[in-house]
Order: structure tokens, then C-alpha cells, then sequence
């Protein structure tokens, strides 16, 4: 029977995968000095799991290459060798390597053959002369046989005394007889001399010896395969008779050499060929694959859930059913019950697609680790709240951005040692990393204790690029929001770890597509806070209603600055192109929805309606409406996959009523009333009109 | 219909096991460490014992010993799954009781082959 072992690939990926990661932490967590079996024995399973299962599915590159780590960590846990910096670091590399050998296989690609390679070298080279005692290398190899492997026909002389207590280990000579048969043709005869008397006798020891003659093609080495396990727990005996002589004394049958019957091959131990799976698949290797682990609290959790919703349904259905007035009341409860089982519905579902943001802090430890040595310095990492959950798209997407911030942190702010000390601070640079929730959100924090953001270099860079005006003043808070503008970057030299200058701005713009914010707070000399906010799921935003003529629209809340009413002393105009608000100090400028979209609003008037300020690209903008109605939670619904993308809405719900709404994206309605030449020659009109009023 | 008890801490060994065993017709009881195993074979009747050495909780090794303990299972077909290169583990296996061992890696017809000896 032939099985198709690929089916069984992505479920070891997937395991191996999370293998590396035990190992990596398993690995860091080792103390040198005193390395506790335990832990390396659990990096040694990892291992060894790892192997195994590259064997069995015919990934020999990486079961060799694992087997060389599997070597040295067996050597570790047996306390033959000695834990050291050097072992864990190379191993640390080996595991670097693996990571990326397997999402080949996965993807069908090929492996790096150098880098295996080299590191394979290393690896080797430690064991030979590392300060391992002398164990037994062993590399893998097919079964050797020691003994004749010649076939030819002949007459084998077997004697087999099994001791007493062969059957203790679940072994029975019947079985052996069996196997003899396929060999060849078998007799035998028994020997009961040793059998004690009935009373004596123990029904569970063996007291039986056999003498048996196989005629057979076979060698010698197959014969002793079938005793292969039972090998220590009986004497045994095998030769070989030529045909004509019989050295045999007691009386038995003629041998009739007939021609061997069913003469079953028995297997030899070859290596397995090597499968490796080089199909192309449209699998991503890496990080995103399309499963979740959820535990069965969490189903059964849901299951209840619907449960409860079914008997609400049903009791619904039972009052519709002959309805009369009198039963208004209980339609009513009915419907509060509804309302509260769907309620509990969604936040369990919800519920679901949570993991803890530990799956992405775990990469932390491993990178601080390396960079902090790679630049010099001396860091401490220290992580908070790392069972707080999120939404696994999410916590994906958030992954990169936060890998950006950390690096900032660790090259930009935080200072060389002898700088740190010469400042009187503790020569160990702090990060700390926290989460945790509030309100709706999650707010993730990195925090460092290092130089803090620097104003003027910050200020002096984005009077070069033109960002700010020679003799405009910020408030601090927009001087350290320069930093996202795209391609800033005030480094004085690109290091490879960052300084690029396109860090900051994709980070920012990953946080906003996922509907969140960051804010800085950075203190010289003292350190700098950067904090993501984001909402816990990406399907359902808190939304604020707003009119404009028969239209209702949303604005996400998350966007929103505030809500006013216009004062018409406040309006002006900019070149008679754009329509300004001053807003307090500063000056934003007015959309007018109606115009954007072409719609029909209650008044064009200014001081009739309300503004709407909302914030886009860290920009102010005031969204000019006609009313602001109620603030609720709505259902994401893509335009894109139901209709097709249209520039200013980032989607659709339907409301309450049954209408649909279109929910408003800032960054897209912004380009589009500075692009609309109507709303612009209109506008000039309007303003002229109010600028006299 | 016979049943088998595979234990591996490596779901994706269980898996292909599983399978294969389940496709000659044998009925499989998986369990994830030696712990999860004994518990199983306590609770149902189990005719062939087919268990991977390395396992946390309880290895593979210790948990042949404990079987053999339960008046159930003293002369069951206990088989462990060995690599090449732990011969010292063969000998430590048969010590603590276990019939014989299947070197991995393997593939499907030598796991049935192997199977077939022992409960024929």
C-alpha cells in the first residue's frame, strides 16, 4: 500500500516550526554556569523531534544537518560537555538556518547549501574537539551487519533456548517460527527436559528448547534479524549444514529439501529515499499561515452560546406564532434576550481569533539580545502583560512596526555605556515592552530609558527637507511627530540595523491601516515612550453617525478630534482656493462632504451645519455636515469585494433601519477635495461670500 | 479488530502512524507522552503498544516499565521507536520489559511489516 506522506507536511512544519522556537528560548533562558538538565533535555527533544520527523518524510539535508545539533545536545544532557557561550551561540546560528531550511521545503524552494554547510562544518568541528568526553560519534548510517551476508542454498541449524522469562517482554517463539517459515521450510524439534513438574510449574516462564533445521536460500544475517529482539534474553545457536553432511545426533524426520514456498524478501534497513517536497505550493512560508490553535474551553464556551440563542429563537417563535397583544410584554423580553445572547455571541466569537501578544514579543528577547551586541551595548529587556490578547491579523501585522520601534530604540536611544555612565546613569540600558487593555483598545508600549528624542537635530532635518518653515515654531509633541514623515531621518550614518529613514513612516502607516495611533513622549537625556494603540479587532469599528442631507455616513471615532459649531468669525480663506477654520492657534481646512460626494445638504451656510475635526496623516481637517447623530459600534463591510474601491469611503455597513452607510476614509476624502476642481472654483464663491459677511 | 497504542510527543509521527495503521484496519489509540498513554491503556484494552522513547512527562522507557506492571499488559507486544544511533537505549528498552523496537525513520510498510509480526 502506498501512502501519500505529503499530507502529514504542513502539520510537521507547522510543529517543527514551533519546536525552534522552544529551542531558541530554551537556549537563551540556559544559565552557563549551571545549566539545569531538564531544560537542555527539553531542547534536546526538540531536536530530536525535529530529526525524526525530517527522516520519516524524506528531508535528509535537514535531518542530517538537526542530527549534528541532536549530537551536541545529547552530549549536553548526559553531562559529557560543557555548556558554553560558544555552544549556544553556534547552535542559536544552527537554528537560524533550520528556520530558514524549512520554509524551502515548504515553499518548494531551494536550500542554502553554503550556509548549511558552513554551519554543519562548525558544528562538527566543535564536537571533534570541543570538550566533549569521548562518546561515541555517531553518524547516521544503514544497518551494518556484521556477520555473512552470502545467500545460497543450505540447511541452517538453529538451537533456540529462550530464557524463563521471554515471554515477560511480550515475545512468544511462535511468532519467531512464523517468520522462520518465510525464510524457508522449517522443522523443529522440541526439547521439554526442563519442564518441571505440573505443580512447579509457572505458566508464565518459558522451560522450552527447540532445535530446527531451515532449509533455505536465505544468509545468515537474515536468520539472525528474526531473533533480532529477543537476542538477549535466549542462547541461541545458528549454522549452516551443506546438503550431504548431517551433524546432527538425535533421531528426526527426513529432510526433504524442496523448493523454498513463499520466500518473502526481508526487509533491510535502507535509508529512506529522499521525497523532499518540490511541488511549487501558493502556501506564504513564514508566519502567516491560515490555522489558529483555540482551546476547548473557548468552543465549549460558544457552544453554550448558541445553545442559549436557539431556546431564545424558539421562544420567539412560539409568541409570532397566534400573536395577540397582550403578548406585546413578552415579545419584548424576548427580544432583550436576544439582544443579550447575540451580544455575548459576538464577544466570544471575537474571543476566538484572540492569542496573547506573547506570539509576538517572543521574538524580542532573541533580537535585544543580538543587536545588543552587535552594537556594543549593554541592554535589559523586560516585557509586561504578555498574556494580553489580540486578533491574530492584528498581532501579525503589528509584528513588523514593532520590530522597527524596537530597533530605534536600541541603535538611536538608547547610549553607548561609557556615555551612559559619564551622564551618571546605570551602564545597563532598560526596554521595556507592555501591554495591556483599555477601553476597547490595546495599547502597546516600548519604553526606554536612553537619550530621548532630539529636538533640535529633529527640527534642523525637517527645515532641510522643507517640512517646516525656517521660523516656525512647534509645540514638542509636533516636533517628535516629524519623525514619521516619510523618508526622515536624522541618523548620521545608515547603519544596516536602521537609519534608513523608511522605518517610521511604514510604521505609521501600518498602525493607521489597522485603525490604531502611536504617540511619543520623549524627555532629553531622560528616555522616550512610544505608544501603539489599537483596537482589538480589525471587523468592527466605533463609529460616529453624521448627516449631510438625506445621506448618513460614519466616521471612524478613533479619527475624531472633537465636533463644533461653526463661528463664522473663525472661517477665512487661503489664495481664494481652500477654506480655512482657525481652530484655537492653528488653521485647518474645511471639507465639505457635499461637495466631495456631489450630494444635496440641508445648507451650504457654514454657521448652519457643524464641523466635524478629524485627524488624517497628522494632519487637522474639519468635515463640514449637516448633523452628528448617534456614536455606535458598526459591522466592517468591504466596498471593494461587494462593489469596488471609490476613493474617500474605506467601507460599508448597514445600519439599524436597513440603510447603508458608507464609512469615511480620511486620508482618501483629503486627496479628493484637494483634487475636485468644482468643489475648489465653488468654494471660491462661497468664501468670497463670507470673507464680506 | 486489534487494537494499537501509539504514543509521540510529535504530532505529525502520530499522525502518519495513525494513518497507516488505521488503513490495514487496526483500530489507534494516539497519546501525546507516556503520561497520556498509561491513563489510555488503563481505560481500554490494548493489544500492541507502540511508543516513541524521547516524550515529556514520562518517557518512553519508564513507561513500558509501568505497563508492565498492570496484570493486563505483562506479556503485550511492546514495541519502542528507536533512532540508529541509540543502541544503549535498546538494551535499556528490553530491561525494562519491552518486546522489541522499529527504527526510525521508517515508512509505512515497514511499520506494517513490523506490526504484522507481532500480532500477525
Amino acid at each position: 500500500m502506498s501512502i501519500d506522506m505529503s499530507q502529514f507536511h504542513q502539520v510537521f512544519f507547522e510543529e517543527s516550526f514551533e519546536g525552534l522556537d522552544i529551542m531558541e528560548t530554551g537556549l537563551m533562558d540556559l544559565d552557563l554556569g549551571a545549566a539545569n538538565d531538564e531544560e537542555i533535555n527539553t531542547i534536546f527533544r526538540a531536536a530530536h523531534s525535529i530529526k525524526g520527523g525530517a527522516g520519516t518524510f524524506g528531508f535528509t539535508d535537514i535531518s542530517s544537518f538537526t542530527h549534528v545539533m541532536e549530537t551536541l545536545l545529547d552530549e549536553m544532557r548526559d553531562g559529557c560537555r560543557e555548556v558554553t557561550r560558544e555552544a549556544v551561540d553556534l547552535l542559536l546560528a544552527s537554528i537560524d538556518c533550520l528556520r530558514e531550511m524549512l520554509s524551502a521545503v515548504d515553499a518548494g524552494d531551494e536550500i542554502d547549501q553554503v550556509r548549511k554547510d558552513s554551519l554543519q562544518k562548525d558544528l562538527e568541528s566543535l564536537l571533534a574537539n570541543g570538550s566533549g568526553d569521548s562518546k561515541p560519534q555517531s553518524v547516521q548510517q544503514t544497518v551494518e551487519s556484521s556477520k555473512d551476508e552470502t545467500t545460497s542454498q543450505g540447511i541452517w541449524k538453529i538451537t533456540f533456548a529462550p530464557h524463563p522469562n521471554l515471554f515477560k517482554t511480550g515475545n512468544d517463539p511462535v511468532r519467531i517460527f512464523r517468520e522462520l517459515k518465510t525464510l524457508g521450510v522449517l522443522t523443529s524439534i522440541v526439547d521439554i527436559s526442563k519442564l518441571p513438574s505440573y505443580f512447579e510449574l509457572d505458566p508464565e516462564e518459558s522451560y522450552l528448547t527447540w532445535e530446527m533445521k531451515l532449509d533455505s536460500e536465505c544468509s545468515e544475517a537474515e536468520i539472525d534479524e528474526v531473533f533480532a529482539w529477543v537476542d538477549e534474553e535466549c542462547e541461541l545457536t545458528i549454522s549452516k549444514l551443506t546438503e550431504q553432511v548431517i551433524i546432527d545426533d538425535s533421531p528426526e524426520e527426513e529432510i526433504t529439501v524442496v523448493a523454498t514456498e513463499e520466500k518473502t524478501e526481508i526487509e533491510k534497513q535502507d535509508s529512506v529515499k529522499p521525497v523532499v517536497a518540490r511541488k511549487k505550493t501558493n502556501k506564504k512560508a513564514g508566519s502567516e499561515n491560515s490555522s489558529i490553535r483555540v482551546g476547548i474551553d473557548k468552543i465549549d464556551a460558544l457552544i453554550n452560546m448558541v445553545g442559549e440563542l436557539v431556546i431564545t429563537q424558539s421562544m420567539l417563535s412560539q409568541i409570532s406564532e397566534n400573536f395577540v397583544e397582550s403578548d406585546l410584554e413578552k415579545l419584548r423580553d424576548g427580544i432583550d434576550e436576544l439582544e443579550r445572547n447575540t451580544r455575548e455571541l459576538q464577544e466570544n466569537v471575537m474571543q476566538i481569533r484572540m492569542l496573547p501578544i506573547s506570539f509576538s514579543f517572543n521574538r524580542f528577547p532573541r533580537l535585544v539580545r543580538d543587536m545588543a551586541s552587535k552594537l556594543g551595548k549593554n541592554i535589559e529587556l523586560k516585557m509586561s502583560g504578555e498574556q494580553t490578547e489580540l486578533d491574530k491579523t492584528v498581532m501579525e501585522k503589528i509584528g513588523d512596526p514593532l520590530v522597527h520601534l524596537v530597533r530605534n530604540s536600541l541603535d538611536h536611544g538608547i547610549e553607548m555605556p561609557d556615555v551612559r555612565k559619564a551622564a551618571g546613569k546605570p551602564e545597563v540600558g532598560t526596554l521595556q515592552l507592555n501591554a495591556y487593555h483599555e477601553g476597547g483598545n490595546i495599547v502597546i508600549e516600548i519604553v526606554d530609558d536612553g537619550a530621548g528624542l532630539n529636538k533640535e537635530r529633529i527640527l534642523s532635518k525637517a527645515r532641510e527637507n522643507g517640512l517646516v518653515g525656517e521660523d516656525e515654531i512647534l509645540p514638542d509633541e509636533k516636533i517628535h511627530e516629524l519623525i514619521f514623515a516619510p523618508g526622515f531621518s536624522t541618523a548620521a550614518e545608515v547603519s544596516d540595523v536602521s537609519g534608513r529613514g523608511v522605518s517610521m513612516d511604514v510604521v505609521m502607516r501600518n498602525i493607521r491601516d489597522l485603525g490604531g495611533v502611536v504617540e511619543i513622549k520623549s524627555e532629553e537625556g531622560k528616555g522616550s515612550t512610544f505608544t501603539i494603540r489599537l483596537p482589538l479587532t480589525l471587523a468592527i469599528l466605533d463609529g460616529q453617525l453624521i448627516r449631510v442631507g438625506d445621506h448618513v455616513y460614519i466616521i471612524p471615532l478613533v479619527s475624531i478630534v472633537e465636533s463644533l459649531q461653526v463661528e463664522s468669525e473663525n472661517c477665512n480663506s487661503l489664495a481664494g482656493k481652500a477654506e480655512l477654520y482657525k481652530l484655537r492657534e492653528e488653521y485647518i481646512s474645511i471639507i465639505r462632504l457635499h461637495k466631495a460626494f456631489n450630494i444635496t445638504p440641508d445648507s451650504t451656510e457654514l454657521t448652519k451645519g457643524l464641523l466635524v475635526v478629524a485627524e488624517s496623516e497628522g494632519q487637522k481637517v474639519g468635515i463640514f455636515v449637516d448633523d452628528l447623530l448617534a456614536q455606535q459600534q458598526v459591522v466592517i463591510k468591504s466596498l471593494e469585494t461587494n462593489y469596488q474601491k471609490v476613493d474617500g469611503i474605506s467601507g460599508a455597513t448597514i445600519l439599524g433601519d436597513g440603510t447603508v452607510a458608507m464609512i469615511l476614509d480620511m486620508t482618501g476624502l483629503v486627496h479628493l477635495s484637494r483634487n475636485n476642481p468644482v468643489a475648489i472654483s465653488n468654494s471660491q464663491s462661497l468664501i468670497t461670500e463670507e470673507a464680506v459677511a | 479488530m486489534a487494537s494499537i497504542l501509539a504514543v509521540d510527543d510529535s504530532a505529525s509521527m502520530r499522525q502518519m502512524v495513525a494513518f497507516t495503521l488505521k488503513g490495514a484496519g487496526y483500530e489507534v489509540i494516539e497519546a501525546v507522552d507516556g503520561v497520556d498513554a498509561l491513563n489510555k491503556a488503563k481505560g481500554k484494552s490494548i493489544n500492541v503498544v507502540l511508543t516513541d522513547v524521547n516524550m515529556p512527562n514520562m518517557d518512553g522507557i519508564t513507561l513500558i516499565k509501568e505497563l508492565r506492571k498492570l496484570p493486563n499488559y505483562k506479556f503485550t507486544p511492546m514495541l519502542m521507536l528507536t533512532t540508529e544511533s541509540s543502541m544503549d537505549k535498546k538494551s535499556e528498552g528490553k530491561s525494562a520489559g519491552a518486546t522489541g523496537w522499529l527504527v526510525k525513520p521508517f515508512n509505512p510498510d515497514q511499520l506494517l511489516g513490523t506490526i504484522k509480526k507481532v500480532i500477525g
